[in-house]
């Protein structure tokens, strides 16, 4: 995997961890009809870590993040997202998707609609801002991963990284309180999986609690202060960066790893 | 981007016509069309004078002749002593009326069919489905049949709602009559009236002309007042409830206009053998018309389900992400994308609709078919003539749908793109 992120220099003087719980998971479970895709996942985020989630296709990575804003269901177990437990309460998941914003490997921006208006669509219709106030915040937020000139265009004449900085930049528009990524360059050349991880960056630098599935190890190495290995649905093993990659305790870990950095 | 170049000029050869890809298409697209015209024209100067040697050539006085024969059915005055002309007139307006009605009830119907049948709930999704699958999968001719059949054997017949021990009896509050031979429903009547606006063809009655004209002032208004809560919305963030006030500004007027005009609703009597005054479906049109609304639903319900289907699950995902309700993602995300696919399956069903609804000659229905192409052909033997129109008229109605759906489809597309 390449590792664009490193030319860069990181300020970490805001990436501070602190003691508050943002995301509580304890003993989750998870099936699909007869398949039992996520085995008692235990994670306890604090805020401001960043975290980058890695393990092979199908091992249910996605399907955990996505737990999180109940884009999916669990069956078993619980999950606290900033105080609240998601359960089947409309008011809870309301309050928890209004707090906690989504990047998704195929942007999914609206392609009827402008930039502009993709990224104030939510502020108006969830949080009621005035239409003048969610175009000025939008424009803050577009100029934040630098493409305030593409505002009046739409989504079909953009690069695919061009999109997923405006489809970052619609969700930081909701003003979030954490961050879920779900291989947000996975579908991108490399010189725009360059842009994109810079604007991550940056998001990082400000603070922002970020749960990231991704393969970029230049990323995690560099932004992440815990990376997590998910096999079969279960979370194998967790540790920091360097001790992570240096030092992977398990079998599967260092198969995954010689695979994904072996070459 | 200072210095501006234009491609190179590249001379003309004849050879070009049919060897250069930029002539190619032009070329064979032109001698297509003459070959068309030709043969078309050669076929139209054979028909004319082989018509002519029969002793028939083509002519249309014959629309001026006295038709003698009747039409319940019509929405505008017409005798038998009336010409052909008018009697072709009152079947055309009889199928435009037909396939309105229709192609309204199918929308309707069929939009609600299409979201009931991708919800959650699997008894009625299931129920839509088999719906879909029975009405489709039938000729329409046959459910024509059976809606028309359904009413003539089932309602009961006028004499039924006579005299001290009669078996049926009229419905809400003894306005409505459901019988037989059609339904008959309460009219509007005026008891100051304002008479009629001769409009050489047909009259039109000035009570109607004047709450028309209210009602658009109406909603202009109400729309005016929509603009300035936009505004404000804009402004302030705050939206004034405009529900009511727009209820207000368009039925107050209304109501105004029809007490003015001494609005009072006229009931439908049983005289003799037969229910007079009202408003009269017959059952031919109100058969003809479920017939047709039942079986187009059908395919606008599988219309809407594709279209909603076309939009891939990562739109709702990413407006569930965002912390948008279902209702909200429907209406601004997914439906907007949806028409695109929808609209155009939308124009080849009212198409279907309007031309079957020439089925009506099947169970008498005085359509443009059963006038036209039926009792008139059969009295003055202009086939070729009546056929002719006939085709003309249903393209023409055609064209004018598509025309006027490729509008709104292009006005939706403008709006999203
Ligand atoms: N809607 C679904 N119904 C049934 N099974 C599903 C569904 N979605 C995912 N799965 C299965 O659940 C497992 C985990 O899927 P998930 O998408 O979470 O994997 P992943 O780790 O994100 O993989 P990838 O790296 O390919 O994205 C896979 O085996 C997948 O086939
Ligand atoms: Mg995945």
């Amino acid at each position: 995997m390449s590792d664009v992120a490193v030319e860069r220099q990181i300020d970490r003087s805001k990436m501070q961890v602190s003691k508050e719980v943002a995301i509580e998971i304890v003993n989750m479970n998870k099936w699909y009809g007869q398949f039992h895709v996520l085995r008692d996942i235990n994670l306890t985020v604090h805020k401001g870590e960043r975290i980058v989630i890695a393990g092979p296709s199908g091992s249910g990575k996605s399907t955990m993040i996505r737990c999180i804003n109940r884009l999916e269901e669990h069956q078993q177990g619980s999950i606290i997202v900033d105080g609240t437990e998601l359960t089947s309460d409309l008011k809870n998941i309301d309050k928890i998707r209004s707090e906690v914003g989504m990047c998704f490997q195929h942007f999914n921006l609206f392609p009827h609609l402008t930039i502009l208006e993709n990224c104030t669509l939510a502020p108006i219709w969830v949080r009621k801002v005035p239409k003048k106030e969610a175009e000025e915040t939008a424009m803050h937020f577009l100029e934040k991963v630098k493409i305030p000139d593409q505002a009046n265009k739409f989504p079909g004449q953009l690069s695919g990284g061009q999109q997923q900085r405006v489809a970052i930049a619609r969700s930081l528009c909701m003003k979030p309180r954490i961050m879920l990524f779900d291989e947000p360059t996975s579908a991108l050349d490399p010189e725009m999986i360059k842009e994109v991880l810079d604007t991550m960056i940056e998001l990082a630098e400000e603070g922002m609690t970020m749960l990231c599935v991704t393969h970029e190890m230049g990323f995690a190495r560099q932004v992440a202060n815990r990376v997590i290995f998910m096999d079969q649905g279960q979370i194998v093993e967790q540790n920091e960066p360097e001790e992570f990659f240096n030092n992977p305790k398990s079998e599967r870990t260092k198969l995954f790893l010689s695979q994904i950095l072996g070459h | 981007m200072s210095d501006m170049t234009s491609p190179p000029k590249q001379s003309f050869k004849f050879s070009m016509l049919l060897y250069d890809s930029r002539y190619r298409g032009i070329t064979i697209q032109i001698f297509v069309l003459v070959m068309v015209l030709g043969s078309l024209g050669w076929l139209a100067g054979n028909a004319a004078t082989n018509l002519a040697a029969l002793g028939k050539p083509l002519r249309f006085d014959f629309l001026g002749d006295t038709a003698s024969y009747d039409i319940s059915q019509r929405l505008i005055d017409y005798k038998s002593t009336d010409s052909h002309g008018r009697a072709v007139l009152v079947g055309l307006l009889n199928t435009l009326l037909v396939a309105f009605m229709g192609c309204v009830a199918a929308t309707i119907l069929g939009v609600i069919g299409g979201v009931l049948r991708l919800s959650n709930n699997w008894l009625v999704s299931r129920l839509v489905a088999v719906y879909v699958e029975i009405f489709r999968n039938i000729p329409v001719l046959l459910w024509i049949f059976v809606c028309m059949f359904t009413i003539t054997a089932i309602a009961p017949q006028p004499r039924d709602f006579r005299g001290d021990n009669a078996t049926a009896s009229m419905l809400l509050n003894d306005s409505v009559a459901v019988t037989n031979r059609g339904i008959y429903l309460p009219e509007p009547l005026f008891s100051r009236p304002l008479g009629d606006l001769n409009l050489g063809i047909f009259n039109m009655s000035i009570e109607l002309l004047v709450l028309l004209v209210v009602l658009f002032g109406g909603v202009y208004a109400a729309r005016w007042n929509n603009a300035r809560a936009n505004r404000i919305q804009v402004e302030t963030g705050d939206r004034p409830d405009t529900t009511w006030a727009n209820v207000a500004i368009i039925v107050v007027p209304l109501l105004a206009a029809l007490l003015a005009m001494g609005f009072h609703i006229g009931k439908p009597e049983l005289k003799g053998f037969n229910f007079k005054g009202g408003v009269n479906m017959s059952a031919p049109l109100i058969g003809l018309w479920l017939g047709l609304t039942l079986y187009t639903t059908t395919y606008i319900i599988e219309a809407v389900r594709s279209g909603i289907q076309s939009v891939s699950k990562g739109q709702s995902e990413a407006a569930f992400a965002l912390g948008l309700r279902p209702g909200r993602t429907m209406s601004l995300v997914i439906l907007p994308q949806a028409l695109r696919v929808i609209i155009p399956q939308l124009i080849s069903q009212y198409l279907n609709l309007t031309k079957n609804s020439s089925l009506a000659v099947a169970i008498g229905y005085m359509d443009l078919v059963s006038t036209l192409g039926g009792i008139t052909l059969n009295q003055t033997g202009r086939e070729m003539e009546a056929i002719l129109m006939l085709m003309a008229i249903y393209l023409t109605i055609s064209l004018l749908i598509s025309a006027g759906m490729n509008w709104y489809n292009t006005r939706v597309k403008l709006v999203e793109r």
